[in-house]
């Protein structure tokens, strides 16, 4: 029988493969997730014909509940709320990976260090609970920053960055000790000891880190996730979970690259610099004065533009204003304007988040435009719309030196011949940056909520 | 010794076919790509069921497999519903006109 579950393995690993390839292009990517789902379904079918597996009403019930969540998790959630639901289904992923490890070593402290190469198996079961333990706690703070639960500004301790690398050194050293003293109390206690840090570490690790890095740090712990789960794997001898986690873990990792090059830094400053919290460089000061305007003038101008840009932010998933936002659109193209929509890869806050917003609201993807096709066409935009973005348009990024952000790049929206920013006050960015582009003299601002500025705009049109 | 070096072997082979795979995805698939691969890195429930259905462990090994079992079936079926109802919604303009 085992020989027949290994094959079975192979063929959920190619499922998992094409599943990944497929989930990168725009008409596969459907039939990608579905084969995906099924490689797991065969991995979980076959694991169940192990001849040593009993308790067959226990893994039923737990089948049973964990999917009824699952799903009715997936049915309710809002578009809006989707980073949250990620980084939460992750951290359970993480959560569960920690718990295979403690289980594993649970077993071997009964029976006994029986295995082949007991050194590896405790060394593997210590990287499982570390990784697995950092990816739960770390994605449960994102999450509960991501749901405003929390604040999303970053917290940061004194010698921040010391306390952490001195837990993972802590952690290094008991783990090394561990994989010597398996057996008795010494390992049981050594073991509690490591599990406590790595749940610590997690947190302390992402408290740090304000609400605008977020796309880094939930790609950043996907691939955590499956790092864990390949880890787990090792401990216990299974190549599908190393196959899939690995996958995962490369896909994560990539993901957090792209993230980390469209803010022009490096990982290591995402997750050591504390963004907008102990930054002395502040940018030039800015003259001027930011020119509120009103509704109306908005409509004039709009109504006679023949080219509009809209920039969606942050602060048009936290008004929800999506839906709006299409109407808009469209009422504007029936008026004759090309209307684009151009996004920033960290708009909002996870990789992707505008795009899945304005999907939502039935907007056709190929008016989604990325910044670097849309930044070219900017000096023959008549007006270009921000909506509750803020720093991917800030002109400080690309001529400012003294800026924290300079070097970021942005979308040039300050090129279009009129620019109206919506904005709900007169306050800064997540990074508390001021943002030299509502100074200019082609920009006007809308202050309010996105949501109804969008519908009093639409309702201007309709009458 | 060789099985070892045959899993590590097979991890290094992943990591690269992960990288190679998805070098390239537009932005647009992002948040798919991220809630799909997740869902996948739910992998660990075969772990979690193993755990479960131990004979040998006792009872504290078949609670721990228990509650990693629910936590990764959370992640996996959660994480494929949510993806797919996301990449439903991507659609081409004139499908959306109809």
């Amino acid at each position: 029988m085992l020989w027949f579950i290994n094959i079975a393995y192979i063929a959920a690993s190619i499922l998992f493969i094409f599943g990944i390839k497929m989930l990168g292009n725009a008409t596969t990517a459907r039939r990608g997730n579905l084969l995906s789902s099924l490689g797991m379904l065969l991995a979980v079918v076959v694991t169940l014909l192990n001849k040593g597996i009993l308790h067959y009403g226990l893994i039923l019930a737990g089948i049973v509940i964990g999917a009824a969540i699952g799903a009715i998790a997936a049915k309710r959630v809002q578009m809006t709320g989707m980073p949250e639901l990620v980084a939460l289904f992750n951290g359970f992923g993480g959560l569960a990976s920690l718990l295979v490890g403690w289980a594993e070593f649970a077993r071997a402290e009964k029976i006994g260090w029986v295995y082949d190469y007991p050194l590896f198996t405790a060394a593997v079961i210590v990287l499982t609970v570390l990784i697995g333990g950092v990816t739960f706690t770390g994605s449960l703070v994102a999450y509960l920053k991501l749901s405003g639960k929390v604040s999303g500004s970053p917290t940061i301790l004194p010698q921040h960055n010391l306390i952490n690398a001195g837990i993972l050194l802590v952690l290094v050293v008991l783990g090394a000790i561990l994989c010597m003293n398996m057996g008795g109390w010494l390992g049981v206690g050594l073991f509690a000891l490591i599990m406590i840090l790595a749940l610590g570490l997690g947190v302390l690790g992402v408290i740090p880190i304000g609400g605008g890095d977020m796309p880094v740090v939930i790609s950043f712990l996907n691939s955590c996730s499956g790092l864990a789960a390949a880890a787990a794997g090792f401990v216990i001898f299974n190549n599908v979970l190393i196959v899939a986690g690995c996958l995962v873990g490369a896909s994560g990792l990539i993901l957090t690259v792209i993230m980390c090059k469209a803010m022009n830094r490096t990982l290591g400053n995402v997750f050591f610099s504390g963004f907008g919290g102990s930054t002395t460089k502040t940018g030039a000061a800015t003259e001027g004065e930011m020119k509120a305007s009103s509704v109306e003038d908005a409509y004039y101008v709009l109504e006679a533009a023949k080219s509009v840009v809209v920039v969606p932010g942050y602060g048009m998933a936290v008004a929800q204003a999506q839906h709006a936002v299409k109407e808009l659109g469209s009422i504007l193209e029936d008026n004759g304007a090309e209307v684009r929509y151009a996004i920033h890869p960290v708009a909002g806050r996870m990789p992707g988040h505008m795009n899945v917003l304005l999907a939502e609201a039935d907007v056709p993807y190929e008016q989604l435009c990325e910044m670097d096709a849309v930044n070219p066409l900017m000096p023959t935009v008549d007006v270009a719309i921000v909506i509750g973005a803020n720093d991917v348009v800030n002109p400080a990024a690309s001529e400012d030196e003294s800026s924290p952000i300079y070097g970021m790049p942005i979308i040039n929206v300050y090129e279009a011949k009129t620019v109206y920013a919506l904005k709900r006050g007169q306050g800064a960015g997540f990074s508390g940056l001021v943002n030299t582009l509502f100074f200019r003299e082609n920009c006007r601002m809308l202050y309010g909520d996105a949501k109804s500025t969008v519908s009093a705009l639409v309702s201007q049109f309709e009458d | 010794m060789e099985a070892l070096i045959l899993l590590l072997f097979t991890f290094v082979l992943a990591a690269f076919l992960g990288f190679e795979l998805i070098s390239k995805v537009p932005s647009q698939l992002h948040t798919p790509l991220m809630s799909g691969s997740n869902a996948i890195s739910g992998i660990t429930i075969v772990g979690a069921l193993l755990a479960t259905g131990t004979s040998d462990g006792g009872a504290i090994v078949s609670w721990l497999g228990f509650a990693a079992l629910v936590l990764a079936t959370v992640n996996v079926v959660g994480g494929y519903l949510v993806t797919d109802r996301m990449l439903g919604m991507f659609k081409k303009k004139d499908s959306n006109k109809s």
